[in-house]
């Protein structure tokens, strides 16, 4: 359905690189983010976002993103961070399990293409609640980015039940 | 052709094709497994559908060939070029078989395949194969008949007998006329063929039918054979076709929503054009998917015919609109439930013949099962003119099975009883047969009915029948469905549920009334139950009063009606069922999501959720009692207690089924006779008795008093305050005892003496009525055996029959009472119980009537916390003299008086 020409098998094939090569990089409280562009299928931007009732905290609601149903979910929270009206503007459209999940974020910045020699493991001295969505850091000129692992972020009934 | 069969054919000319090219493999590798196990597993998915389709002689063939390649798979025996070459053969003998079935839908009744059977047995016995008989029925016979060459014919002469019906094929004619002069002599040897179970496919036919040239003429304008006619595809690959379609469906939706709000658009006739086409694509998919429902109704006349003969039953199953066609999917849920209910309208429906003719019915009972389609739904309607559900049978199997007191059924109606039919564990036959009564019935029927969005109702007339009617939609795929609106949020109740809409305002007809914060509508003379979307979802604040006009939908869901408050209702929209993401697949109440025709996203209410989410709403106002005296002893092992403050000021309890009556009592009117302070009560002196020995009574003000009645007799006991009646589990500590108490137990948060009312009673007795009122007449003597296996009853009954003038014995267990049975203590009567772990009261009762020794004629009295007129007659029914309430202290000594009075000397 995604009108991306990427396809997302191959992501999976180079599973074991998932964190070197090209990141998409975002923005959430000033922290740099990055997802495997890979894992990406989409950018959005605001989006009626139909809210789901009882739904655990940090899933915002559905969205249609042309004919399939989406669930979108709110990285800040998932991160411990208070949520802010107007990430729902910004998010970033990844497939896991088949299925397709919008991650709001602050801001979405451009594609980057990392090396491995820059990556290094979380800290340890990490929020656990970071860690628990990281895989790890890279170094970059000026700043550090954190790469989110998807399927963890988006494993709510362990982490969080609601 | 039968459908069966049909995909009997395509299945394994499929297999059989698929072999074809490695089964030359196998002559250069004899001994892959892999190869060996595909084999087995094709001739042994043969052998087993055979014998469900009736073809004896493919069945047999297989049931050889399996031995020899099991012996193969499990490496029994060595694959030698001799045995490819008997495998080989045998893979071409079954082609042939499926060959000539395809043409002419039966076994080719010519021929046999004992030269190839004998050759397998051979084999699978280890012996040499003999190996030039192996490939005799190679490529040159293909489509013919195997049975061609002479010496088999002889043999297969005996079959036209057995069948009925006769060779086609224009080669055979002769040896069919020479067959049929052979016929008479050759039966006997029919006899010992195992085929005898097909003779029932088609009965005696003309002998011969088909002309030869004819056949042969049919088979070569056939050309296409069945398995090329027909291709498999992949579930998914349809499934996938049928989302794509559903969604075009809704884009055209849409556009036709556009449209309409449109005069004079350039776009209106290829709009209708679209539309059309996209109504005939999806019509057409949906077909791929559609299969006649006769499919889930084939084995039925099989299963009936054998309940008829294990039930020794007349019954007849009608079919009507087998044609009918629903979706696979939805096919493959309903087969299960359909089969259940047509078991059980056999078993438990139909009567016995002779039943029936008594009745004034046919002796052959009818069950009719008719599928028909009604405005997008089929309705499945399973009637048998039977004995109809017995509401008295399934009303004492609720008691029984504990799903509902006695007083909860008397407020029911009967339709609401037999509604019970569908609770797990429920199941009203007598015994457990093979055909039902396993308990595992009427719940599952409706839990998978209810699964695919339908609905399960049925009706029963005692005497005349009952008819199941299952409504089902046409495909799970596109759903009809309302949309409402809650908090400006909308939502899709499914259509099928909804009977229908109200209008709620407080100045109409119509209004929302509460019951303790629960909402209730009336609605023509009933009260309508009802959920608030906005409440049940956590949408916002409830507040239905303040609200004004509200919707209700009202709601059918399984036998249960409920309306939904909701704030606006839009029209109906088809939609397409789509399953919500992984991390809300928790959240019981959606069953799915959609995306509607304006595009926005909506969740699918699930109306089964919603009904138990309203149900476990807790309803405080019937857990708070008030009343003592509609107090019920015990409701499901919970014990009624009056708590009240004496004394040492700690909290106390009392049974409250032990305590007659509260009295305030002036003090001024307490009188002393010995120190002892009593007070006229009903006409009678009525001792007074303190909880705590020597207890100073205030001389002014009013005194709170307990009164136990007993016998005509009453004793009250003075307490401090009457603090509450609680429902608890009574869990005594015993370890605590002192004179008095029973012990101290945990009620309401606090430590509580629960009092030994029997202590009191006993010391009421002694210090004033005296020895001679005391105890009855002539009972002095008395031995009573008590068996209880609850401390706290043996504690109360011991003293109270001690007064009573009895000579108490206590015991736990019926096995400790069966010991002293063995070591010839002597009693007057038996006191039992009869809930106890190891054995229960009635099995005690039993096996004392059944036994030799003395016991057996005893007196004895069941006890016990269920007295319903059913539990008395079963009590009766197992020996017992006589069956008393376990609170029903008055009426056990009575009972005890009485029987000992009479025929008290029968023991001496």
């Amino acid at each position: 359905m995604s009108n991306l020409p990427v396809s997302t098998e191959s992501a999976e094939d180079k599973g074991q690189n998932e964190t070197e090569g090209m990141f998409v990089t975002m923005t959430i409280a000033n922290q740099v983010f990055g997802i495997p562009v890979l894992k990406v299928q989409d950018i959005l931007g605001p989006q009626s976002i139909a809210r789901v009732p009882l739904a655990p905290p940090g899933v915002l609601g559905s969205l249609n993103l042309r004919g399939r149903i989406v669930t979108a979910v709110d990285v800040r929270t998932r991160l411990g961070l208070p949520s802010l009206a107007e990430t729902k503007k910004n998010m970033v459209v990844v497939e896991c399990a088949g299925e397709l999940y919008s991650l709001a974020v602050d801001k979405v910045g451009e594609v980057m293409s990392l090396s491995n020699a820059d990556f290094e493991r979380n800290p340890s001295t990490l929020d656990p609640r970071w860690a628990e969505v990281s895989s790890g850091i890279y170094r970059l000129e000026g700043n550090l980015l954190v790469v989110l692992d998807v399927s963890r972020l988006l494993q709510f009934d362990q982490s969080r039940a609601a | 052709m039968d459908d069966l069969l049909k995909d009997f054919l395509t299945e394994t000319s499929e297999s059989i094709a698929t072999l074809d090219l490695e089964l030359v493999k196998l002559e250069q590798n004899p001994n892959d497994p892999d190869l060996i196990g595909s084999i087995f597993r094709l001739v042994h998915t043969i052998k087993g559908t055979c014998g469900f389709l009736g073809l004896p002689r493919l069945e047999h063939l297989a049931h050889a060939g399996e031995n020899v390649l099991g012996k193969f798979r499990d490496r029994e025996l060595e694959v030698m070029p001799d045995s490819v070459d008997l495998i080989l053969a045998s893979i071409d003998r079954i082609k042939e078989h499926l060959a000539y079935i395809e043409q002419n839908e039966k076994e080719s009744p010519n021929g046999n395949d004992e030269d190839l059977i004998k050759a397998l047995n051979a084999m699978a016995e280890g012996k040499p194969v003999a190996a030039a008989k192996a490939p005799e029925p190679e490529a040159p016979q293909k489509a013919d008949e195997p049975a061609a060459t002479p010496d088999t014919s002889a043999d297969a002469s005996a079959e036209p007998d057995e069948f009925g019906f006769v060779p086609v094929r224009a080669g055979d004619i002769a040896t069919l006329e020479e067959n049929m002069g052979n016929t008479s002599k050759e039966t006997p040897s029919a006899a010992e063929a195992p085929v005898a179970e097909a003779a029932a496919a088609k009965p005696g036919g003309a002998v011969p039918a088909k002309a030869g040239p004819e056949d042969t003429g049919n088979k070569l304008a056939a050309g296409a054979s069945v398995a090329d006619q027909s291709i498999r595809v992949n579930v998914d690959q349809l499934e996938t076709l049928m989302t794509t379609v559903s969604e075009l469906v809704l884009t055209r939706n849409q556009l036709l929503q556009i449209l309409r709000g449109q005069k004079d658009s350039a776009f209106t006739s290829p709009l209708q054009r679209l539309n059309q086409v996209t109504s005939e694509l999806q019509e057409g998919v949906m077909k791929t998917r559609m299969q006649p429902i006769g499919n889930a109704w084939a084995k039925l006349p099989r299963i009936v015919r054998d309940l008829s003969h294990e039930l020794n039953k007349k019954i007849e199953l009608q079919m009507l609109g087998a044609e009918t066609e629903l979706d696979r999917q939805v096919l493959e849920l309903i087969k299960d439930p359909l089969t259940h209910m047509v078991r059980n309208s056999a078993d438990h429906g139909i009567e016995p013949p002779a039943e029936r003719l008594q009745a004034g019915k046919r002796e052959t009972g009818t069950i009719t099962l008719n599928a028909y389609h009604e405005g997008g739904h089929i309705i499945i309607d399973i009637i048998d003119d039977g004995r109809g559900l017995a509401a008295s049978k399934i009303r004492a199997k609720i008691i029984e099975k504990g799903l509902a007191t006695e007083g909860d059924l008397a407020s029911m109606s009967e339709q609401q009883i037999l509604q019970f039919i569908f609770k797990p564990g429920f199941s009203t036959a007598d015994k457990v047969t093979s055909v039902s009564g396993r308990g595992v019935g009427m719940d599952v029927v409706r839990t998978n009915v209810e699964r695919i969005g339908g609905t399960v109702d049925f009706k029963s007339v005692s005497g005349k029948g009952s008819s199941f009617s299952i409504r089902i939609p046409l495909t799970l795929a596109i759903v009809s469905a309302l949309i409402v609106e809650c908090q400006s949020q909308r939502f899709a109740i499914p259509q099928i549920s909804v009977v229908e809409l109200v209008k709620a305002s407080p100045t109409s007809e119509h209004r929302v009334e509460l019951i303790n914060e629960t909402p209730v509508l009336r609605l023509r003379n009933r009260l309508l139950p009802l959920v608030s979307l906005r409440k049940t979802l956590k949408l916002g604040e409830e507040n239905i009063m303040a609200e004004g006009e509200a919707f209700v939908v009202v709601a059918q869901v399984g036998n249960s009606t409920l309306g939904i408050i909701v704030d606006r209702v839009f029209d109906t929209e088809e939609i397409v069922v789509k399953p919500v993401a992984p991390i809300l697949r928790n959240i019981d109440v959606f069953s799915g999501n959609t995306i509607l025709g304006d595009g926005s996203v909506i969740m699918i209410l699930d109306m089964n959720a919603l009904v138990s989410h309203a149900s476990k709403v807790p309803n405080t106002a019937t857990q708070m009692q008030t009343s003592a005296s509609t107090q019920s002893a015990r409701t499901g092992g919970k014990q009624s207690l009056l708590l009240f403050r004496a004394g040492d000021g700690a909290q106390k309890a009392v049974p409250l089924s032990l305590v007659a009556r509260l009295e305030e009592i002036d003090r001024k009117t307490i009188e002393y006779s010995e120190g002892q302070p009593m007070v006229q009560y009903r006409g009678k002196l009525m001792p007074l008795i303190p909880v705590i020995p020597g207890m100073e009574i205030p001389k002014e003000g009013s005194q709170a008093v307990l009164v136990f009645a007993d016998n005509e007799r009453h004793m009250g006991l003075m307490v401090d305050a009457i603090l509450d009646i609680v429902e608890e589990h009574l869990q005594v500590d015993l370890s605590t005892r002192r004179q008095g108490t029973l012990g101290t137990s945990i009620i309401t948060g606090k430590a509580t003496d629960v009092l030994d009312a029997a202590h009191y009673l006993s010391e009421a007795s002694q210090n004033w009525f005296g020895e001679e009122e005391g105890s009855f007449e002539g009972t002095s003597s008395r031995r009573v055996l008590l068996i209880d296996d609850s401390p706290f009853f043996r504690n109360l009954l011991t003293p109270l029959l001690t007064v009573a003038g009895y000579d108490v014995t206590a015991v736990e267990s019926a096995a400790e009472a069966l010991k002293m049975q063995e070591d010839n203590v002597a009693f007057d009567a038996i006191v039992s119980d009869i809930e106890m772990p190891g054995m229960n009261g009635f099995d005690l009762v039993s096996t004392l009537r059944s036994s030799e020794g003395k016991w057996s004629k005893l007196p004895i009295f069941a006890m016990s916390s269920h007295a319903t007129p059913r539990d008395l007659e079963r009590g009766r029914q197992a020996g017992f003299t006589d069956y008393v309430a376990k609170f029903n202290r008055e009426g056990l000594l009575n009972a005890l008086h009485e029987t000992l009075k009479q025929g008290g000397l029968r023991n001496e």
